[in-house]
């Protein structure tokens, strides 16, 4: 099995965030960076497949030279190889010139599967898995809980809403777009964080693999307007608690 | 400006979803059509053209045949516009349609401020203003972010379209959750244990303060994706949607998945060492402490009324 998977690299949410000098994104200095939260399912997956399969399994990322330390990761965790894709205005493109960029690369790879998350945790656009399959003319799957590979077609369960899920099949080559709780992702090893090491991590610059025009931009970003009403309480937790009580007792029947 | 709505259709029923739709075509002042893969027998009561495909020969789940039956009616109708909810229907099917049109898409649409929409970054707590390129835009919007000021009376004027498209993946069915046990739907107080429990053991202090209250605990996802809670506690889009008299938050961020299944609620409390989590914006108490610390000692005091 060829197989690829696609991660991004995004700030840690409970972060304190500030807008950047141009009001277009968020300042990316004082963050702390991490793996987006969905495609350590699909690290996981990908990694699970591999080791009953076997073959080769390549793990891509978009970004300035700091996504090198997500990508370590996902190599601790057992992906084989590393595709860095050198772009430090990465924030600034669309999902259509991401999924152009990671199709450009995939098209003469003949990978069997892609794995994506299904969305990033920062834009939460929940596209770019999508466009790769469609402009490498493969099915895709978005939101899946359940992944099973076995004579070159996968079963997935999609999860929809109010606890259904949609049971689907599909052939390989394709392209799958991962849930929390699909699986439990793996914690990398010490001896596999040094043997991550000395895997291949090949940078490539985005400009050898960009050439689309981008169909959107993100014109301002903003804090939303508090809403406000919220009272907020503070101190200490006795009197705290007291507080609160005597609300619940004004407001709400619950402690009558 | 022209709009096509793409109303949803699953387990034989028309998807609640169809009026956030409407509103959103009332709210920009749109001349709106409407395209639905579903049966004459459950209509959106929308008044306007509706291009409805017969759900028996598409199918609920078929993206590559609901993407060649949009682009066929997209063809006819000219729209400026395509609009999905921001659902597992809508954010499977957009980008499909969105790289077919070569049109840009703008997903889970909360605002659209002087004709430009707006969407949620980094778990809400920051928003962007999305400006698109392409002659159609695509936007999916949040479930509940464009509310239907009255209700609709609306009687469609139906045009039936059909496809010979196939489609390259395969739907085998349904599977519901299990459920049983406790019913959070039907609870008066229910206390929420989110990522900030920290540990499985701490779901009992949750659990003890919703006995205090005389109600019960729930969980959110990721909670429910540790398996420190059963799936059938989880609220939000993929489990419960609850409205209860008091609903406590207790080290819940406020996902917007969380915030729809519960934001229905008559009070809410939240306890949250962030005092920036989402959560505040629909909190009508926000108690900031460390929950391991303050439950314990609320439950105390409330047990001694």
């Amino acid at each position: 099995m060829n197989i690829l998977v696609c991660i991004k690299q995004v700030p840690d949410m409970e972060s304190k965030f500030k807008i950047n000098g141009a009001g277009s994104w968020y300042d990316s200095g004082d963050l702390a960076w991490r793996m987006n939260e969905y495609d350590e399912y699909a690290v996981e997956q990908a990694v699970q497949l591999k080791e009953k399969t076997g073959g080769d399994l390549t793990v891509l990322c978009i970004g300035p030279e700091r996504v090198k330390e997500t990508m370590k990761k996902a190599l601790a965790m057992g992906c084989d190889r590393g595709v860095h894709v050198a772009d430090d205005e990465f924030f600034k493109k669309d999902s259509f010139s991401i999924a152009a960029v990671i199709a450009e690369f995939a098209k003469t790879k003949s990978f069997d599967l892609i794995f994506t998350g299904m969305q990033s945790q920062d834009r939460g656009s929940g596209q770019v898995g999508v466009i790769i399959a469609e402009m490498l003319g493969i099915p895709s799957v978005t939101t899946i809980v359940s992944f099973v590979f076995d004579n070159n077609t996968i079963t997935v369960k999609r999860e929809l809403e109010g606890g259904l899920k949609a049971v689907i099949k599909a052939p390989v080559p394709a392209l799958v777009t991962c849930q929390l709780g699909l699986n439990t992702p793996r914690y990398p090893t010490l001896p596999n964080i040094m043997k991550a090491k000395k895997k291949e991590l090949l940078s490539i610059p985005v400009a050898e693999l960009l050439n689309v025009s981008a169909h959107q931009e993100t014109t301002s970003l903003f804090f939303p307007e508090k809403k406000g009403g919220g009272l907020v309480l503070e101190g200490e937790a006795g009197d705290v608690a007291d507080k609160l009580i005597n609300i619940l007792k004004e407001k709400t029947a619950v402690l009558a | 400006m022209k709009t096509l709505l793409v109303a949803e259709y699953r387990e034989g029923k028309l998807q609640g979803s169809v009026n956030d739709l409407m509103a959103f075509a009332q709210k920009v002042g749109s001349d709106a059509a409407m395209f639905l893969v579903g049966s004459e027998t459950d209509l959106p009561k929308f008044q306007g053209p509706l291009y409805l495909a017969d759900v028996k020969n598409c199918g609920e789940y078929n993206p590559d045949v609901h993407k060649q039956l949009l682009l066929d009616t997209i063809a006819k109708v000219k729209p400026d516009m395509v609009v999905f909810s921001h659902s597992s229907y809508g954010w499977d099917l957009a980008p499909r349609l969105a790289f077919a049109l070569k049109a840009s898409q703008v997903s889970e649409v909360v605002d659209v401020v002087d004709g430009v929409p707006v969407a949620p970054v980094c778990n809400s707590k920051l928003r962007r203003k999305v400006a698109s390129k392409t002659p159609v835009a695509i936007l999916t919007l949040q479930a509940g972010a464009f509310g239907l000021s009255e209700e609709s009376t609306g009687v469609p004027v139906i045009e039936k379209i059909s496809t010979t498209a196939t489609g390259k993946v395969e739907f085998c069915g349904y599977e519901q959750a299990e459920m049983g046990g406790v019913d959070l739907t039907k609870a008066s107080v229910i206390v929420s244990a989110g990522r900030g429990i920290g540990k499985p053991e701490n779901i009992a202090i949750i659990a003890s303060l919703a006995k205090a209250l005389k109600g019960e605990y729930g969980a959110s996802r990721p909670v429910v994706d540790a398996e420190w809670a059963e799936h059938n506690r989880q609220v939000g889009t993929t489990g419960q949607t609850v409205s209860p008299k008091l609903y406590v938050a207790c080290g819940i961020s406020g996902a917007i998945q969380h915030l729809a299944g519960m934001k229905k609620s008559e009070f809410v409390v939240a306890i949250n060492t962030d005092k920036d989590a989402p959560i505040g914006e629909v909190a009508d108490v926000l108690v900031v402490a460390d929950l391991k610390q303050f439950v314990p000692i609320l439950t105390e005091k409330i047990k001694a009324l």
